[in-house]
């Protein structure tokens, strides 16, 4: 084709300016804000570590370690959870059934926020429908807690996980049981030794991906418990909101520089893991 | 036998756990919502959501950022991954890196880092053009901070999207025969390549308003109040309405998707056979 030369690459140029400035600019904010002290202190704006070591203390840690152990579990849950219901949609036998379950796997692993948690107020909430009928407020139920966030969390994880293992159940295939079954394996034996470890990658890409995803969530949370359980976005969302000491913004950002590692790990995980299920399965 | 019937017996339980999950939330949401002490059912959750404070602003605030933040998804990306594909495939890795970068970001550190940047640049920027820029930005009636907010979020998905729309048609051949007979670059573009990837652009643009329409995070942070913010608002005063509200949201959502998914099946449909 007879371009001349910047055209070439001309159609990538805003692109790359948008992420720049849209991208790089707050990120670039970020790191600094994380690694200097505030305009308003004594000394002025000076490099310091204090305010990563004050992110890693405290109230603060309280809430990473919050974040951290209501991601892993509700993962390990929507996991346990999702490999089975898979499963039974890629190999249900009407197809008209198994279209609409993705279809609704789709959407419901984009909806979370705030409606789910209303919808979950409404069902199981102290004054929620379930909560009323079954009078479940005398046996201690409570939604507004770790195990209630758990159980809401589960509505998107589990439709994402069945996404995710969609296409490599999908890539299973049908003669391989077989084969196991002819060299005399039983169901189990062929799930532990033949589906599991070729669906590994997938399985364990997707635990990351669905830690990843429960660990920035904020809004579900925010609108169903308020800050009764500590969580690492409800912290920053405060110190940005100003609800807590001035001077708590540099944290703020440190707190950010947190979640941005810890995403980070997320992807560094799970974009290789896609890769190589996708290889064997492919 | 016996084992084989197990099997159905434990097909079903699988399904009826994961409906009974699914639905009954959903049901009780809208129970809840209609619930009325004295009458029994009442609606007037639904019928008083429409002259409430703040629900026609909010509405059309979500429209206009939607909007703009689909265009300008599209605007970023189509040219962007065409000139990929036609005459700069060694940026390839560039482009995908640029586009998965946010997914590293979380919604709340990019919220973190935006705040930053409006508050720095006023103080150092006075006086210039720049000063009215950061102004412009958080126009509250047009806040173009949200529209670049949500653009970099959607940027991992509508990427996705997008590539694998372009995979599936041969666009080098399609642009070569046009070029060929003489159509200009942008008649290229509009008549010939735009019509091919139809159902990739909508995906597209049905999953960045989906996003948009959900968005909660970045927009309360920033202190503006689309949709998904005035739910929680009138929540405190309004129980029923913000759980109305809040089953508007998600059926909106749903049609949309639905509407989508028939028109492009009917669509693949006609043109195969």
């Amino acid at each position: 084709m007879n371009v001349p030369r910047p055209e070439r690459w001309l159609g990538v140029a805003p692109l790359l300016l948008f992420a720049v400035v849209v991208f790089g600019l707050p990120a670039a904010m970020m790191v600094f804000g994380a690694f200097t002290t505030p305009a308003t202190a004594p000394g002025g704006v000076r490099l310091t570590a204090a305010n990563l070591t004050a992110s890693l203390h405290g109230p603060y840690l309280t809430a990473l370690i919050g974040s951290v152990k209501l991601s892993a579990v509700s993962a390990l849950i929507a996991c346990a959870a999702g490999l089975p219901l898979a499963q039974v949609i890629v190999t249900s036998r009407f197809r008209a059934l198994r279209e609409a379950a993705l279809a609704g796997a789709g959407v419901l692993a984009n909806v979370a926020g705030v409606p789910l948690a209303f919808a979950f107020v409404a069902t199981l909430g102290n004054a929620g429908v379930l909560t009323r009928h079954l009078d479940l407020l005398r046996h201690g139920w409570s939604l507004y807690g770790f195990w209630g966030l758990t159980l809401v969390y589960q509505y998107f994880l589990i439709p994402l996980m069945v996404l995710t293992l969609t296409p490599a159940l999908e890539g299973l295939r049908r003669q391989w049981r077989e084969a196991a079954h002819n060299n005399g394996a039983n169901a189990f034996r062929y799930w532990v030794h033949v589906a599991l470890p070729i669906l590994a990658p997938s399985l364990l890409g997707g635990y990351v991906l669905l830690f990843g995803t429960a660990f920035s969530a904020y809004a579900t949370a925010a609108a169903m418990v308020g800050s009764s359980v500590p969580l690492v976005t409800m912290q920053i969302a405060d110190a940005l909101s100003g609800n807590v000491l001035v001077g708590d913004g540099n944290i703020a950002l440190a707190l950010s520089v947190d979640m941005v590692l810890v995403a980070g790990l997320v992807m560094a995980v799970h974009l290789p893991l896609q890769r190589r299920s996708a290889r064997w399965l492919g | 036998m016996a084992r084989l019937s197990g099997a159905r017996y434990g097909r079903a339980a699988v399904w009826l756990a994961a409906g009974a999950y699914f639905l009954v939330p959903l049901a009780c949401a809208v129970a809840f919502s209609v619930e009325d002490p004295r009458k029994g059912v009442d609606f007037e959750a639904y019928t008083g959501m429409f002259g409430a404070d703040g629900f026609t602003g909010s509405l059309v605030l979500t429209v206009k950022v939607g909007a703009a933040t689909v265009a300008l998804v599209l605007v970023l990306l189509l040219p962007a991954l065409i000139t990929v594909r036609l005459t700069a495939p060694r940026l390839r890795t560039l482009v995908e890196l640029v586009c998965l970068l946010p997914l590293v970001v979380p919604a709340m550190a990019l919220v973190a880092g935006i705040s930053a940047v409006l508050r720095w640049g006023p103080d150092h920027f006075a006086g210039t053009p720049l000063f009215d820029a950061f102004v412009g930005l958080q126009n509250p009636d047009f806040p173009g901070v949200l529209v670049l907010a949500y653009t970099l979020m959607a940027l991992p998905l509508a990427y996705r999207t997008l590539d694998a729309g372009l995979a599936a048609i041969d666009l080098r051949v399609l642009v070569e025969a046009a070029r060929a007979c003489r159509a200009s670059w942008p008649r290229t573009l509009v008549h010939v390549v735009l019509p091919n990837l139809r159902g990739a652009l909508l995906n597209t643009a049905f999953l960045t308003l989906a996003l948009v329409f959900g968005e909660y995070t970045v927009a309360a942070i920033l202190g503006y109040q689309p949709f998904a913010v005035w739910i929680v608002v009138i929540s405190g005063s309004q129980a029923q309405m913000s759980v109305a509200a809040s089953m508007i949201g998600l059926l909106v959502t749903w049609v949309l998707l639905l509407v989508l998914a028939a028109t492009g099946r009917a669509r693949r449909t006609k043109e195969t056979s």
